[in-house]
């Protein structure tokens, strides 16, 4: 029979080794899945992992890609850790994404066709607040009704997901387009565009900034008073509430942090990669952002590794529908079969495992 | 029973016990005769609860033996215990309150009687113990001292040899020991055995025949607890002598903290609210808190802590009104206060020492500049805790939960005291607390009012709040007794302080 034991201090080899542990058990099982699926395993996860990264034939095309997927990914992951950790779920960074997007792009629009510097500064402005507002709704409503800022953020989603059709199709549809569905292209109206910084390389002020907050998150978790108050919250709101924690404050800063970053997210994809407003602009960013953020354990620098990781399954994924025929869904799988065994090996670092005779201790 | 040879009930041999990490008994032996009433001694820590969950079959020892008159004894479960005859009354209850006393006695039974021969059963055993029962009344309208007589009242309806009492008497006042002590003798009389395990010596010497004192998982010494003197029982529980806290006449100075006719809700579901409160301590003044737990000690902590808020001028701290103010506004002006609960309330379990000075010393001690927390300062107000409260750890880099509960009670109040604050409040400092450690504590806070600060201390333990206290007053039902002084307070007035002077009101719950 099974027991756990609680370790008296949280096992320090066992937490750095759980995330190796979780991949090298997610290869295994997905492999499984792959030979299931009548395609050699072996093969198939050389494509997912190796090929991007190391192909001659391929890589100088996903290298790059890389960083393109992994910078919204760890930006919009860093900001939700810091709610996580204190407790305080935000399911709706997709819809914050979305929002900041459009906020963003409607900014950059309305100032077409000038030229001026202070265009793009102000379209990440826009994207930030957009999608702060877009968090203070759930917020605001949590504090003041004791809502569940889960069901609100994520159900907000989908009216994120209405007003971006409504955009394509309305507001900011492109009078150029031919009638087409989907705003004007900000990634060629120059001083809009978020273009790459370093050619061939894929960095684009995105990346600088999910940098920028893996830097500016790991110093606040460690060094700044508010990032001990999430720690606190998270780990034992009543002793946080005897430390003089405000629990109200800690939801909006959270939420709003959180927000703010999906934002961001969202424009610099906007006026880079995906380059307009257009239906399915939103590419559920801010949903696999919340596996990165477990990945990551919560931990900024974490969350830069397992957010390069993560783009790295989406673009051999897709490199292994394409050569292997393997179906999407069987990425996905594989996705969450990651975040599976992470969170089941994560008890490791905390508990230890005894097998006991049946009856009694 | 004089004269009569009494029969060996239960033997125990050699019985030894290891978790990971500790020997929780080692090699113990003492027999328990019918009809005797033996004392269970020790320090918490000491392995008297892990002795006796072998004996009720809840744990099964590593080596040793148990004869139960005569035949080899090892249940592998307390069904079996209980089968055997033997009954066990723990110290937290296992009853539900919307439930009434006879469905409550009906469920710890293997083969309950259908209720009305049952309700008669109750009835006509708690007459004949002396403990008045009515089987429909709710578990929830009782009192503690109720409560404890359906715990005891399902045992006796099994007919046991041998009854466990696990410290039965944190929760009574002083009267409802007497009437416990009165049912306990009868059972011996008629030659139920009971093994009672506590730590108050007087009650001890007062009740039981023979003593078993533990020390550190081993049997120290078997005695006659009547033939020693109490501080004899307890110098042999600690192994090294005891000195009493000194206690010096201290000069009173200004008023510290006031507070002025504070009623508030409780926030928690079955709590109890406050009604009207009203006190005064001047700085050198240790004011003593007494009451049984639920009366509103949790609430009264968490109002003067500011982790609630009350209306504007019922908290005072020198002419101050901080009734609004948070937790770390109330530091600031001098006031700190330690909670009951220390891991997961005065303390983060999984944060080490460090952060958790961090955690209450911030305000005062200057541990943030501009939002930035000076580590090396946090870390060398930890280690000065750590220094001066003599807490056994590894280092101040170990999480608090690895601490054994007196450590982390030392290194808590600690924490608050060398803040060097005006007010201190604390609540049950010494529960769960090993005695030397607590003699610590209870000095550190007699010091700290030496030194002119104003102490206040809600305790459910008499003993300690007559040997600190100056002032003496009493939380019952939500609502606080006129303030006396300790010098000259018998024994029934505090009974009577604590058990409802304001006659038969009941509590206010959830005002």
């Amino acid at each position: 029979m099974l027991r756990l034991e609680k370790r008296p201090n949280p096992s320090r080899g066992w937490t750095a080794a759980t995330p190796v542990l979780a991949v090298a058990l997610t290869m295994i099982a997905g492999g499984i899945m792959f030979a299931a699926l009548g395609k050699n395993p072996f093969e198939a996860i050389r494509i997912i992992f190796w090929d991007p990264l190391f192909n001659p034939q391929f890589a100088s095309y996903s290298r790059p890609q890389l960083l393109v997927k992994a910078a919204p990914l760890i930006l919009i992951a860093v900001g939700l850790s810091l709610g996580f950790k204190a407790g305080i779920w935000n399911i709706g960074a997709e819809g914050q994404y979305i929002m900041g997007a459009i906020a963003g792009a409607g900014v950059g629009l309305a100032f077409y066709p000038a030229q001026g510097w202070y265009i793009f500064p102000l379209m990440v402005l826009a994207g930030g607040v957009g999608g702060w507002l877009w968090a203070m709704i759930p917020a605001l409503l949590r504090t003041r009704f004791a809502t569940s800022e889960i069901l609100v953020s994520l159900l907000l989603v989908y009216v994120a997901q209405a007003i971006l059709a409504s955009m394509s199709l309305g507001l900011l549809r492109n009078p150029e387009g031919g009638g087409f569905p989907g705003s004007r292209n900000l990634a060629q109206y120059p001083a809009a565009a978020n273009p790459e910084l370093i050619g061939g390389s894929g960095v684009h002020w995105g990346v600088v900034a999910a940098l920028v907050a893996v830097i500016a998150t790991t110093i606040l978790l460690q060094r700044h008073i508010l990032g001990f108050q999430v720690r606190l919250a998270g780990q034992a709101p009543r002793a946080a509430r005897f430390a003089g924690v405000s629990p109200n404050r800690l939801v909006v800063l959270c939420l709003g942090i959180s927000g703010a970053l999906a934002g961001l997210a969202g424009l610099f994809e906007v006026a880079g990669p995906a380059g307009q407003i257009s239906i399915d602009f939103g590419s559920n960013y801010g949903f696999t952002a919340i596996i990165v953020a477990f990945l990551g354990r919560l931990n900024p620098i974490g969350i830069l590794l397992a957010g390069l990781l993560m783009a790295l399954t989406y673009i051999g994924g897709e490199l292994s529908q394409f050569l292997l025929g393997l179906p999407a869904a069987a990425i996905q799988a594989f996705q969450g079969m990651l975040l599976f065994f992470l969170l089941a090996l994560d008890l490791l670092s905390n508990y230890r495992i005894h097998w006991t005779a049946r009856g009694g201790r | 029973m004089q004269g009569e040879a009494m029969a060996e009930l239960l033997a125990v041999e050699g019985l030894t016990k290891t978790y990971p990490g500790v020997v929780a008994n080692q090699e113990v032996s003492f027999t328990i005769k019918a009809g005797e009433v033996h004392a269970l001694l020790g320090e918490n820590g000491a392995g008297k609860s892990t002795l006796v969950k072998m004996i009720y079959g809840l744990v099964r020892p590593d080596a040793g033996r148990m004869r139960l008159r005569g035949a080899a004894y090892a249940p592998a479960e307390p069904r079996a215990a209980r089968a055997a005859g033997v009954a066990m009354v723990f110290q937290h209850f296992s009853l539900f309150e919307a439930l009434n006393v006879a469905e409550n006695v009906a469920l710890g039974m293997e083969n309950p009687p259908p209720m009305g021969a049952l309700a008669a059963r109750i009835q006509q055993v708690s007459d004949a113990y002396g403990l008045p029962l009515e089987p429909e009344r709710r578990l929830g309208d009782l009192s503690a001292g109720e409560r404890q007589r359906v715990e005891i009242i399902r045992c006796l309806l099994q007919d046991p040899k041998l009854l466990i009492m696990d410290e039965p008497t944190s929760v009574l006042t002083p009267q409802e020991v007497e009437t416990l002590f009165r049912t306990l003798r009868q059972l011996a009389a008629e030659g139920t055995a009971i093994l009672y395990i506590s730590h108050k010596l007087e009650e001890i010497r007062a009740l039981c025949d023979t003593a078993t004192i533990l020390r550190r998982g081993r049997v120290v010494t078997i005695c006659t607890p009547a033939e020693r003197s109490a501080r004899e029982l307890a110098e042999l529980m600690v192994g090294e002598a005891l000195t009493a806290p000194a206690r010096r006449d201290r000069p009173r100075g200004a008023v510290a903290l006031e507070v002025r006719n504070l009623s508030l809700p409780s926030p928690m579901a079955f709590g109890t609210a406050l009604a009207g409160i009203s006190l005064t301590v001047r700085g050198g003044q240790v004011l003593g808190i007494a009451g049984v737990a639920g009366n509103g000690q949790d609430e009264l902590l968490l109002a003067l802590s500011g982790e609630i808020g009350s209306a504007p001028g019922t908290i005072w701290v020198a002419g101050t009104d901080l009734a609004q103010a948070g937790p770390n506004a109330r530091r600031r002006a001098g006031l700190v206060t330690a909670p009951e609960e220390r891991l997961g309330h005065a303390a983060a379990p999984d944060m080490t020492l460090v952060e958790n000075a961090l955690l209450s010393g911030a305000a005062r001690k200057g541990l943030v500049a501009r939002g930035f927390i000076d580590w090396p300062k946090a870390r060398a107000f930890a280690e000065a805790v750590v220094q001066r409260f003599d807490v056994r750890t590894p280092g101040v880099g170990v999480a608090a939960r690895a601490l054994s509960g007196g450590n982390l009670q030392k290194f808590v109040i600690g924490r608050e005291i060398l803040q060097d604050p005006a007010v201190v409040v604390v609540n049950q400092p010494t529960w769960g607390v090993d005695a030397a450690a607590a003699a610590a504590i209870r000095q550190a806070l007699l010091d700290l009012a030496a030194a002119g600060a104003a102490v206040v201390c809600i305790s459910q333990d008499l003993d300690e709040l007559l040997e600190i206290a100056d002032d003496f007053a009493a939380l019952n039902g939500g609502r606080l007794t006129p303030t006396r002084p300790v010098q000259g307070l018998t024994i029934d007035q505090i009974g009577l302080m604590m058990g409802g002077a304001h006659g038969l009101e009941v509590a206010h719950h959830g005002l």
